[in-house]
């Protein structure tokens, strides 16, 4: 299988996507749209038919969706684009120079360009997770598998109270279910949202009836002939349980392409492990990364940026899709934004705000759990919002964030709308 | 064009509102999209078209009638 392809004839080259989750399924359904005509081939390791992630958590654990209205496309929609997905299939390395796939079996595959969307695999703790009980969620059979033990099981733990912990601990209290979290930081979602809007989520779970064990790291997981029975703190404590979430991360899914000459950013960098990209995709000769796994080269922040949103997955893959297809970049720049919904609360994000920025309620009030906050740098540009319950409000600060906007001349313009108003 | 907008999907993004503001709006309080226009004109096609392609949470089919 060659698939060389002459200079100008971008539209009929031979592109494999690499993980069929919405990155990749995006990328195909970009390049289609662009009138790209060759051949386009997915290899996912993964038995389903590709589906989202985000509902997982939500309306899938919470048993109000089944797993098919989570589907991303049918095997029809697939065939109607000429598009050949190979399911249950890992590709296990990669050889740039011959611009070629290995697949596990040992068959090659050739590429004109090759588009790596493996996403992130869960982080997990060295002890635990052998027992019956003890979960992670990244797979819809992760959820599937929670959703049937929390049916029998009275106490659940969460260990790690970031968006994904915070979400199951919702989830399961509205099922009936006891729940603690817990986590070494002192509120939840600390390094992201701040302390300000990391307290009044406490509040909200603490009001729900969950039993909130911050600061605290976990020892041990206890057991009775294998099944698990409680959470052991790094205090001594044991929390009951007979189920938990480990809910503490994830990590590129980047061990494929280590004996290749694809790079990758340092783990503790900026770039967080991800292929290391440029800010169209491109990581090497012909191979683009895009998605969770994907660390992009960032002009505004002269940083790489690794970002594990679902929205990203959509940008990204348009703009590789144009890139490949060796047209014109896309026109309209983007934030990055993040959703997150916990009991009647909307969370919503644009931007990258963290925990180092300044705080600054703009709109509305925290305490109702109706505002937007803006998180300025340094130099009181701002880089990321957060709100709840005020949509046209945070569309008008995104933009500000767009415009590369310092808080002050946000505030000014605000103003003088409002005058004019 | 017939546009379908599956609101118990959406996740009040506000991508559609982007991308085509004459046929998409959001609620203030939740940001749940609505349509203000259902059969657009041809000329919105491509705008309409990206909202789809864009959306985070595939809430958006367009039809060609
Ligand atoms: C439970 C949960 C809830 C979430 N909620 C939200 C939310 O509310 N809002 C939000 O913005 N984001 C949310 N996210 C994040 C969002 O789902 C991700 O950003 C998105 O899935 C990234 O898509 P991706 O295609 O890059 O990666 P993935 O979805 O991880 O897909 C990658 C696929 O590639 C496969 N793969 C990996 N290696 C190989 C290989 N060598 N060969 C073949 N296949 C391979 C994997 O098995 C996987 O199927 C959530 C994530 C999870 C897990």
């Amino acid at each position: 299988m060659t698939g060389e392809v002459s200079a100008g004839d971008a539209s009929a080259k031979k592109v494999v996507i690499v993980g069929a989750g919405p990155a990749g399924i995006a990328a195909a359904d970009a390049l289609r749209a662009a009138d790209h005509t060759g051949e386009i081939l997915i290899f996912g390791e993964e038995r389903h038919a590709p589906y989202d992630r985000p509902p997982l958590s939500k309306q899938i654990l919470a048993g109000t969706w089944l797993p098919e209205k989570a589907q991303l496309r049918t095997s029809e929609q697939l065939a109607a684009a000429d598009v050949t997905l190979h399911l249950s299939v890992r590709v296990a390395s990669v050889d740039v120079e011959a611009h070629q796939v290995t697949l596990e079996s040992g068959e090659q595959v050739a590429y004109d360009a090759l588009i790596i969307a493996t996403g992130v695999t869960v982080r997990v703790l060295p002890f635990g997770h052998q027992l019956e009980g003890v979960h992670v969620m990244r797979t819809l059979d992760d959820a599937l598998a929670l959703r049937s033990h929390m049916e029998t099981s009275q106490h659940l733990a969460v260990i790690g109270a970031g968006f994904l912990g915070a979400e199951v601990a919702a989830v399961a209290r509205s099922l009936g279910r006891e729940v603690t979290l817990i986590d070494p930081l002192e509120l939840p979602m600390q390094n992201v949202v701040g302390d300000e809007v990391g307290s009044m989520i406490a509040d909200l779970h603490r009001h729900h009836g969950v039993n909130l064990e911050l600061g605290h790291g976990v020892a041990s997981i206890e057991d009775n002939l294998g099944r698990a029975t409680g959470v052991t703190l790094d205090d001594g404590r044991t929390v009951p349980a007979d189920a938990a979430l480990v809910a503490v991360g994830a990590r590129p899914a980047v061990d494929w392409l280590h004996s290749s000459s694809v790079p990758l950013t340092a783990p503790k960098e900026p770039g967080a492990g991800g292929i290391r990209c440029d800010s169209s995709g491109r990581a090497a000769d012909d191979v683009w990364a895009i998605g969770d796994v994907a660390a992009w080269w960032d002009p505004t922040l002269e940083r790489h940026v690794r970002v594990e949103h679902r929205m990203t997955a959509n940008e990204h893959a348009r703009s590789c899709a144009h890139d490949i297809l060796e047209l014109a970049p896309t026109a309209a720049k983007s934030v990055p934004y993040f959703w997150s919904d916990q009991y009647d609360l909307k969370l919503r994000s644009f931007g990258l705000p963290s925990r180092q920025c300044s705080f600054h309620v703009v709109e509305g009030d925290l305490a109702d759990r109706r505002f937007v906050a803006a998180y300025t740098d340094e130099s009181d540009r701002i880089v990321g919002t957060i709100g709840a319950g005020m949509f046209k409000a945070m569309n008008w600060w995104r933009q500000q964030i767009l415009d590369g906007q310092t808080l002050g001349e946000a505030l000014r313009l605000k103003q003088s709308a409002e005058n004019s108003a | 064009m017939r546009i379908e907008l599956d609101q118990d999907a959406c996740v009040g993004s506000g991508n559609c509102v982007v991308s085509a503001p004459d046929v998409f709006d959001q609620r203030d309080d939740d940001g749940i999209a609505f349509l203000l226009e259902e059969n657009p004109s041809a000329e919105r096609e491509s705008a309409v078209k990206e909202a789809e392609a864009m959306c985070p949470a595939l809430a958006i089919r367009v039809h060609k009638k």
